[in-house]
């Protein structure tokens, strides 16, 4: 048999990879789309209305401002967040939410908390701290770039 | 009962901006860093050309708890401090505006993960 040269072998490969990812495709569950947007749907809407609970409590109870409100609001989802991140129910909450507990910004918290606690194992310093913003950080440098970005645009809109 | 009205409107909103997430997550395979960057790139924008406010006034925490609303205060905290400190707030405005958000992330982790140990699955 004739060893098959550099692009049969890739033509080879391709088609074996193909047969492998429809079997993969085939073996997986499946949840159905519909159900997993209706999750999406409901807790997504309620932990934005958590969300705007809060908000308003603050408002009233402490007679704050708009901003102020709102940024209490979001620390104390937050904390929540952190906290059933490290009793572990919130990945009980993330696996039916989907999308719905992952966009707010608990999604964001739990993408750090969680990492922080998975490599607490690895050291303070080298484990927890380190890997600290992995999932997070892409978020945080693209959010400070883009920032500078508007700034600068707004910037230069007020020179002239 | 306008209490309420804004209630509904906010579960509804912040509702069907998660299903847009999850239809990305389920036909894009994108990963979810990617997905929180998009969603955060659109607040950005949206703060920047000023309807972010028109839709905050709106739907309330709709908007501003999923990611976008981040991206929402980013932009806010540049513009403003551009236009208050001139040219180094585009620097620290966006930084400074979610400082609160970021510091507090950051404590409650901290202290989460100091306090919990990871759960086998």
């Amino acid at each position: 048999m004739d060893m098959p040269t550099g692009d049969q072998f890739k033509q080879q490969n391709k088609v074996r990879n193909k047969k492998y990812t429809d079997y993969v495709e085939l073996v997986s569950p499946k949840q159905t789309t519909w159900k997993s947007l209706l999750n999406a749907f409901w807790i997504g809407g309620v932990i934005c209305l958590l969300g705007q609970v809060l908000f308003d409590l603050a408002k009233i109870l402490f007679s704050l401002s708009d901003d102020i409100a709102q940024t209490i609001a979001l620390i104390a989802l937050i904390f929540i967040t952190a906290l059933l991140t490290g009793i572990g129910v919130f990945d009980k909450i993330a696996y039916y939410g989907g999308g719905g507990s992952f966009l707010p910004i608990t999604g964001f918290a739990n993408a750090i908390s969680s990492a922080a606690i998975e490599f607490k194992s690895e050291g303070i310093i080298f484990g927890l701290s380190s890997k600290f913003y992995t999932i997070a950080g892409p978020v945080i440098v693209n959010g400070i770039l883009s920032s500078f970005i508007v700034g600068l645009i707004y910037y230069i809109i007020g020179l002239f | 009962m306008e209490t309420f009205l804004m209630y509904i409107k906010v579960f509804i909103i912040g509702g069907l901006l998660c299903v847009l997430a999850e239809i990305l997550i389920i036909k894009t395979k994108l990963t979810s860093a990617r997905i929180l960057v998009i969603f955060l790139i659109v607040g950005v924008i949206l703060e920047a050309i000023g309807v972010f406010k028109y839709l905050k006034e709106f739907a309330g925490a709709g908007f501003t708890v999923p990611i976008i609303g981040f991206g929402s205060s980013l932009a806010k905290g540049a513009i403003e401090a551009v236009n208050k400190e001139g040219f180094l707030g585009m620097f620290s405005g966006g930084i400074f505006k979610t400082a609160a958000g970021l510091g507090a992330v950051t404590v409650f982790s901290y202290l989460s993960a100091l306090i919990f140990s990871p759960k086998s699955k």
